[in-house]
């Protein structure tokens, strides 16, 4: 069932949703969120039950596929241009972080046709750097915020952090949902802080990062997706890369349902990006395999897919190169961002 | 197949009557005919036993041993048997086995490699009998084989003792005119291709493989293609030897096939080649000269140098596939 929301002077209203597992928070089958605004529409969050079976068939059927030569290096290309380097690591400093958008401008010195890459992903505190450093280019940069990676912070600090990022210079920002609030059931305070950093985000696009490690199945990785979808995310993003496990194909392909369910509703396109777990060039292939055949060629763009990753890019480089010369690369010969 | 179970039937109905204990009580038929099970060879790839990534296969003719021999290992077709045809991926794959390998490898200590080597020649002591019975139906005449196999053995204790010696032989304080004294310390250099030669099968591999992972370094090797059956025996005793997954690779298949993208692969940083065959093994040296590895190809030695103690093992087989680091330090500032 489609899902609406109604977003009015950044206040969010969403009444009657039900709970498919109405056992679950011992609250009967409606429960609310805010109060309803006159006027206002109702929201159902139905989403269909997600066949873990049948998905992890279809995401591992759609990972047999076979993808050589030019369709190979077209692909891998791609996925260059949909990547968003990415170092989170409390030890980051200016150095690491200029050299990582150095490589985001030309991922493999001697040949301009590869990359750049779709932005860098830092802290906030490290987001005046990169955009320095990529200053005049079309790579972007995006800052993770919301008390990253945990979420477990008040909402007016969350939405402090959004802010300064924001003011710092992030294109983009990258929050957490507040994963307890969700395994609680109490999707009204998730949805409400998703839309209230949406707010806060103002021009910067909102990727909202579900942590379906930490989610437990499939259901509510699809309840979540719905959530955020509805809430005002302009990306949903699997995870934080601090928990394992992180991204896979099945988790990627329930997302990717929600995204193609709410796009049939209501003509909207929401982004996808998977996060940590995408260490191979093969893997990404199959990434893109997924979102053809499950969104299709429109979503095949960095506007609309990305790959959050730090590994990733020197194994893609390295499968590129083998394409052009012919020998198998040594992960020596490419630098370490 | 429906035969035999109409047989085992009607023979449990005669011995017993029918009732649910009947299984349980039913006496061990030791006349009972049996189907051996027998082995796939596989490639030794990352510590475990895998086919080919191809799928493919190669058939490697043997003999059956004579009558009166005693039989370790029953395979119901000694004849022929199936071997992996490896490809240019199993060769990335097991080069990738390697280079993960690696790291873990040259941080244990000189006397724990030592240790391993041991416990290898330990297991190799064990599986003597069935490796002497493998080289005998490849072809090699009985005396020949027990002679060829306790040799191997032999020189895998002989770089298990120098496992942790080398070092110090190879190790120097250099002298220099000014106010410094130097250190030359050998170092692994990385992920070593190795292709041993046709014969001694077993022989030739234990020689050309140990040398190189004694010195801290992984190994892809190549099993001569005449009888790689005894190359993926000598790979059983590996795996149940302590020695870490990856740290060697055996692969079995065509040279021709195998060497080029060995030779070519950038992560493969010396070969050790022992051929025949004069066009591939200038091939092999032109294809490394990429990424400047050290590439030693040889004509094989007859099979007397191999067992020979002088010529077949020492330390500069060892040294041939380490770097020497030299540090420099100020004194008397």
């Amino acid at each position: 069932m489609p899902s609406l929301a109604i977003v009015e002077r950044g206040r969010v209203s969403l009444a009657y949703v039900t709970h498919e597992n109405q056992s679950a928070n011992g609250n009967g089958a409606i429960f609310r969120a805010g109060t309803p605004q006159r006027g206002g529409r109702i929201t159902l969050f139905e989403p269909p039950p997600v066949d873990a079976v049948a998905v992890e068939e279809r995401a591992a059927a759609l990972g047999k596929r076979s993808i050589k030569k030019s369709a190979k290096v077209a692909g891998l290309k791609l996925a260059v241009a949909m990547m968003d380097l990415t170092t989170l690591e409390g030890k980051d400093t200016p150095g690491k972080v200029r050299q990582m958008c150095q490589k985001a401008l030309r991922p493999l010195e001697g040949d301009d046709t590869i990359g750049p890459c779709a932005a860098v992903c830092v802290y906030p505190n490290l987001v005046p750097v990169a955009k320095a450093a990529l200053a005049g280019s079309s790579v972007k940069v995006a800052s993770v915020a919301t008390a990253f990676p945990s979420g477990q912070s008040p909402l007016s600090v969350k939405l402090e952090d959004t802010r300064r990022a924001v003011e710092l210079g992030a294109d983009e920002i990258d929050m957490v949902i507040d994963r307890g609030a969700m395994l609680a059931g109490d999707y009204a305070k998730v949805f409400d802080e998703i839309a209230a950093t949406k707010e806060a985000c103002g021009q910067a696009h909102l990727k909202v990062i579900l942590e379906t490690g930490e989610l437990g199945s499939y259901d509510v990785v699809r309840k979540a997706s719905e959530l955020a979808i509805a809430a005002g995310a302009d990306f949903i993003k699997t995870s934080t890369g601090k928990i394992q496990p992180a991204a896979t194909p099945a988790v990627t392909l329930v997302m990717l349902e929600a995204i193609r369910d709410h796009y049939y509703a209501t003509g909207r396109r929401i982004g996808m990006k998977p996060a940590g777990g995408v260490r191979t060039a093969k893997q990404c292939l199959q990434y893109l395999v997924l979102v053809k055949e499950t969104l299709g060629d429109a979503w095949l763009t960095p506007d609309l897919f990305r790959f959050g990753a730090s590994a990733l890019l020197n194994d893609v480089l390295m499968q590129l190169e083998k394409e052009r010369t012919g020998s198998y690369q040594a992960s020596d010969d490419f630098s370490k961002d | 197949m429906a035969e035999k179970k109409v047989r085992t039937e009607t023979a449990t109905a005669d011995a017993l009557p029918r009732s649910a204990e009947t299984a349980l009580l039913k006496p061990w038929d030791t006349q009972k005919p049996r189907v051996s099970v027998a082995k796939a060879y596989k490639m030794f790839v990352n510590g475990a036993f895998v086919r080919s990534e191809s799928g493919r296969y190669f058939q490697v003719k043997g003999q059956k041993e004579k009558d009166d021999a005693v039989v370790v290992d029953v395979d119901p077709d000694p004849e022929t048997v199936n071997i992996p045809r490896g490809s240019r991926k199993d060769v990335r794959d097991a080069v990738l086995a390697a280079k993960n390998a690696l790291g873990g490898w040259q941080k244990r200590t000189a006397f724990n490699r030592s240790q391993i080597l041991y416990r290898l020649a330990e297991v190799m002591e064990s599986r003597k009998a069935e490796l002497v019975q493998s080289l005998v139906r490849s072809g090699v005449p009985d005396v020949a084989a027990v002679r060829e196999v306790e040799a191997s053995i032999d020189r895998a204790v002989f770089y298990a003792g120098f496992a942790d010696k080398y070092f110090s032989l190879l190790a120097s304080q250099n002298p220099v005119a000014g106010p410094h004294f130097t250190f030359s310390i050998p170092e692994p250099m990385g992920v070593i291709g190795v292709v041993a030669p046709e014969r001694p099968s077993l022989l030739g591999l234990v020689s050309t493989v140990l040398p190189v992972v004694t010195g801290g370094n992984t190994c892809v090797a190549l099993a001569s293609t005449t009888d790689p059956r005894t190359a993926i025996l000598w790979s059983e005793c590996i795996a149940t030897s302590d020695m870490p997954g990856g740290v060697v690779n055996v692969l079995t298949g065509f040279p021709k096939e195998l060497c080029p993208p060995l030779a070519k692969h950038r992560e493969v940083i010396g070969i050790d080649a022992w051929l025949v065959d004069a066009d591939l093994r200038k091939a092999i040296e032109t294809d490394g000269a990429d990424n400047v590895k050290r590439v030693k190809t040889h004509v094989p030695m007859d099979i007397e140098a191999w067992l020979d103690e002088r010529k077949g093992q020492g330390l500069g087989w060892i040294e041939r596939f380490l770097e020497t680091k030299t540090v420099w330090h100020p004194v008397g500032v």
